[in-house]
């Protein structure tokens, strides 16, 4: 059995006998026998350091690790700098609580005010928080950042991460609020029957948009925020953080919230977390942010100081009138991203972004001379839609099929003739080149996976 | 300390990504970025002695000491971590087939196992990140179950006083109104109050056994009772459940939904503020409600081939399948929860084990009581009976008869290298600092922490203005919390 007590049994029981107890069940024999458990627990004995990890490893290695992978639709294969997985792995940093002692938390404290700092400087906001779980939570907290006794209704591009809309539905179960989907249309949101719509609503609070779109198209952002904010409503925009190396700011877009995935910023893929929401506003909306909030202040001797801030905002003050519920964030993996967009710098993250760019532009060419037809004719940033030509084995499951016995990672299956595709700075144009051909093969060989299409 | 931006200079850099090998396309000019953002120019070298400055400002269980009550700041095992890092974990992309996930699967599935047995629950979701994510999905469970039965007069949850913020916070993010009912003196729940309290709008009560003062509530059975017969569910927020592993279990005490901290119970390490994981288990009756997927066995066993097109027979059969629950609540997150988290969980249950578990709470029991009766004879306690894994002190008196403070007690153990108690919760007890040792703390740490607790009070007793200044040793003194508020600087602002 492992065991992380350190006392001996012994120790235990002199310590028990010194207060009084003769046995750990005299102990405990102030709790109703009606409720203890009878038999103790149902588990396997414990293991030994080396049979744990062991075992551990046999799980993982039950998963495959494709050789290439052209798969994003919300996490994103990206190279991790060697220096960010050393910074982070301190254990000051990992063993740490929430820094509520700020007079011995003052490198955590001061690492979030630089993460703050440095996704204002990203999305062109003026107040960030300290993080949220994920991309997707934090466009529904800030959704709930809009609504108030006249404003209620939550629109919601089309054209976003399907993965999204379902929590920001479910956190509108939650809160009783009504969510509208604005329909996409030709791989971007219909501008047209946005404004249509949130003309006549009045209870109009707030529109969700992604830039760029769940398709990797770029959104026409400034018509789309002079609709919202016509309509009196607020305009909140989802980014990856990747694209704004090079792209226009969702400040710049006129966006009075930004929001996203910060998982490209050097966090690894790890089936789907953890990954890191992060969260900035304008000032005028910035007291509305939910949770933690690091602030610069002076101690008693005059120093620089920093501590967690506007806390009357936060559940342990308001309780049930709190602007949020939120406690534990992902604090470590905004360290993660901060190491990582200081490694990278300004130049290094606009060279990353344009070299996915770019990379992806590349893909959809030499897949397109495979035989995949591009679905939108828009402008993308490094994911894109294909459809495959009619033919008995030429459906998604097959191309996708193929390309998983060269250990490649296909796009994501969005119909049976529909792949939306990713490239990044770490594929190459060997595996590009190699990935066309393979599909070229399906489309225009013979059927080699019958059981795919059962003949 | 200089901050990141003010090192460095221009010019200065890594050289990180490989040479662009395509050709290159750039955003055009309405979507293209005006100016960079001002990130740091600096070395590998100055970037690493940076972080390592600011390690050495941090305080991190492994730093010491550190019986924040509530918060289970137990050793963070690390081959936990050497686990957690395994290649075929963290290299694995989330929408991945499910025939080459089988190892992601196998790691939630053991871990629901698992943890329902430990808190006699049939069934668990790891989507919830934190707890208190878990405490709003466990909600919303409750609320589906309503909502299904178009039992739509419920519409309030029960909330003991004493409980931690975020009860209250999160219920009224389920569109609940809370009722707020006052705690017995000894922090249990008064079953008369509550009886009065519940009826036919009484959606459900949140509770924690022990409670937040670190006492076994006995009427447990009583109180469960009560709210079941008036139609309403029982939410356990498993903050405390350090103290019962083992011994009682959620399931049992009649509770239909509970909420865990993996961050806290199961060892893995808080980062500082997250990434937690906040799994959510439930009772058979609210599986239909629960949120993204589930993994399950598949019930062709061992000989099934996946038929989603995705699988063949020349690869290794799918064991585990993904199933989608019939009137789930949709996703609280994306994805399958802060997965890496639950590994750690996982390898710390198989580590300890049936035997192992028990011990961790018994242990973590023993060590409260030792430094409360330790301490009895100068510091007073909230509560003189038998405590589980924590207990509360109240410097109320001290507070009348020097003017000495919860929190220049708490200040002042800074000094000593230990992190404070949690200092003014729960909020119905005056001057509250709430002390959780855990069992991964030695006696002899105890024994110097006690030391410590005993020197603090006898200067409390000769100069009590030498603790209002305190702490004298870190890295700064007491901050100015209300400018901080009062006038907030949110980030840093280059000087033009």
């Amino acid at each position: 059995m492992g065991t992380y007590v350190p006392d001996t049994k012994q120790e235990q029981q002199e310590m028990l006998r010194e207060i009084g107890f003769n046995s750990f069940d005299e102990m405990f024999s102030h709790i109703p026998e009606e409720v203890k458990l009878k038999d103790g627990l149902d588990l396997m004995p414990g293991l030994s350091e080396q049979a744990v990890i062991g075992k551990m490893e046999d799980i993982a290695g039950k998963n495959v690790v494709f050789r290439h992978i052209f798969r994003g639709a919300g996490a994103y294969n990206h190279y991790i700098p060697a220096i960010v997985s050393s910074v982070i792995s301190k254990e000051e940093f990992v063993t740490a609580y929430t820094p509520y002692q700020a007079e011995i938390s003052q490198g955590i404290l001061q690492s979030i005010f630089e993460y703050q700092t440095m996704i204002c400087e990203l999305t062109g906001m003026d107040a960030s928080n300290a993080s949220i779980y994920d991309g997707a939570t934090a466009a529904a907290e800030a959704a709930a950042m809009c609504r108030d006794r006249k404003r209620s209704t939550v629109y919601v591009s089309g054209a976003a991460n399907p993965g999204v809309i379902e929590v920001i539905k479910t956190y509108c179960f939650g809160s009783n609020t009504k969510v509208i989907i604005v329909p996409e249309e030709c791989g971007v949101t219909d501008a047209d029957a946005l404004a249509r719509m949130m003309k006549e609503d009045a209870q109009a609070a707030c529109f969700y948009v992604q830039q760029p779109n769940y398709f990797g198209n770029m959104e026409d952002g400034d018509v789309l925020g002079r609709i919202v904010h016509d309509a009196g409503a607020k305009y909140i925009m989802g980014c990856n953080p990747m694209a704004l190396g090079i792209m226009k700011t969702p400040a710049g877009y006129g966006a009075d919230i930004a929001v996203g995935d910060g998982q490209p910023l050097g966090m690894p893929l790890a089936f789907g977390g953890p990954y890191l929401g992060f969260m900035a506003a304008t000032a005028a909306m910035a007291r509305k942010l939910p949770g933690r909030i690091v602030g610069e202040t002076k101690d008693d001797k005059g120093e620089r100081a920093f501590v967690l801030t506007l806390q009357a905002r936060e559940q342990h003050i308001r309780r049930e009138k709190a602007s949020s519920n939120v406690c534990s964030n992902q604090a470590w993996c905004a360290l993660t991203a901060s190491v990582y967009m200081t490694a990278m710098g300004a130049d290094g993250m606009a060279e990353a972004a344009a070299q996915c760019m770019s990379k992806a532009h590349y893909l959809r060419d030499v897949l397109k001379e495979a035989g995949l037809e591009p679905k939108h004719d828009r402008e993308f940033f490094h994911e894109f839609v294909t459809v495959s030509p009619e033919g008995r084995c030429t459906d998604s499951n097959h191309i996708l099929r193929a390309l998983e016995e060269y250990g490649i990672l296909g796009g994501l299956k969005l119909s049976d003739r529909e792949i939306l595709w990713c490239a990044t700075e770490v594929n190459t144009r060997e595996e590009m080149d190699e990935t066309a051909s393979i599909v070229r093969n399906v489309l225009h060989g013979e059927c080699r996976h019958k059981e795919v299409c059962g003949s | 300390m200089k901050l990141v931006f003010e090192k460095g200079s221009a010019g200065r850099g890594l050289n990180l990504i490989r040479g662009c090998d395509v050709p290159r396309v750039s955003l055009d000019g309405e979507h293209k970025r005006e100016t960079p953002p001002r990130l740091p120019h600096m070395s590998e070298n100055e970037i690493s002695r940076h972080y390592t400055q600011l390690a050495k400002r941090s305080h991190g269980v492994n730093d010491g000491f550190y019986p924040l009550g509530s918060c289970t700041m137990k050793y963070n095992p690390k081959v936990n971590e050497e686990a957690a890092a395994l290649k075929g974990f963290r290299c694995v992309h989330p929408l991945q087939p499910t025939d080459t996930l089988q190892g992601s699967m196998e790691v939630l599935y053991l871990a629901e196992k698992y943890l329902c047995e430990i808190t006699g629950m049939d069934a668990m979701t790891f989507q919830p990140a934190a707890g208190a994510h878990g405490e709003f999905t466990g909600l919303l469970l409750i609320k589906a179950y309503h909502v299904h039965r178009k039992d739509d007069r419920r519409t309030k949850i029960i909330v003991p006083d004493s409980a931690h913020g975020t009860n209250p916070a999160s219920a009224s993010m389920c569109g609940y109104e809370v009722i707020s009912i006052p705690s017995r003196e000894d922090g249990c729940v008064d079953l008369e109050q509550l009886r009065a309290a519940v009826g036919e709008d009484t959606a459900g009560l949140m509770l924690t056994n022990p409670n937040t003062v670190g006492l076994f509530d006995k009427n447990i059975l009583e109180i469960t009772r009560i709210v079941h017969e008036a139609g309403g569910l029982c939410y356990y927020d498993g903050a405390n459940l350090n103290a019962v592993m083992g011994i009682v279990r959620p399931g049992d005490m009649g509770f239909d939904v509970v909420h865990l901290n993996l961050h806290k119970t199961f060892s893995t390490p808080h980062g500082g503020g997250g990434p937690g994981s906040g799994p959510v288990g439930c009772k058979e009756f609210l599986m239909p409600y629960l949120p993204g997927v589930r993994v399950a066995a598949d019930p062709a066993g061992e000989a099934a081939i996946d038929k989603t097109g995705d699988g063949a027979g020349d690869k290794s059969p799918a064991r585990y399948i993904f199933e989608r629950a019939p009137e789930s609540i949709g996703d609280v997150k994306q994805f399958y929860g802060n997965f890496l988290v639950v590994v750690k969980a996982l390898t710390y249950i198989m580590s300890l084990g049936r035997e192992g578990i028990r011990e961790a709470s018994s242990n973590a029991v023993l060590n409260a009581n030792y430094m409360k009766v330790k301490l009895s004879d100068v510091y007073d306690m909230a509560y003189n009976e038998t405590c589980m894994h924590e207990f509360v002190m109240s410097l109320e008196g001290m507070k009348h008869k020097n003017g000495v403070t919860a929190m220049d007690i708490a200040k002042a153990l800074l000094d000593y290298g230990i992190h404070p108690p949690t200092m003014y919760f729960p909020l119905i007890v005056h001057e509250a600092l709430m002390v959780e040792p855990t069992e991964t703390e030695s006696k002899e740490t105890l024994d110097e922490a006690i030391q410590v607790f005993h020197k603090i009070y006898e200067t409390a007793m000769a100069s009590p203005e030498e603790l209002h200044s305190a702490p004298h040793t870190t890295p700064i003194g007491r901050p100015d919390e209300v400018t901080a508020a009062r006038k907030p600087v949110l980030r840093y602002t280059w000087e033009s």
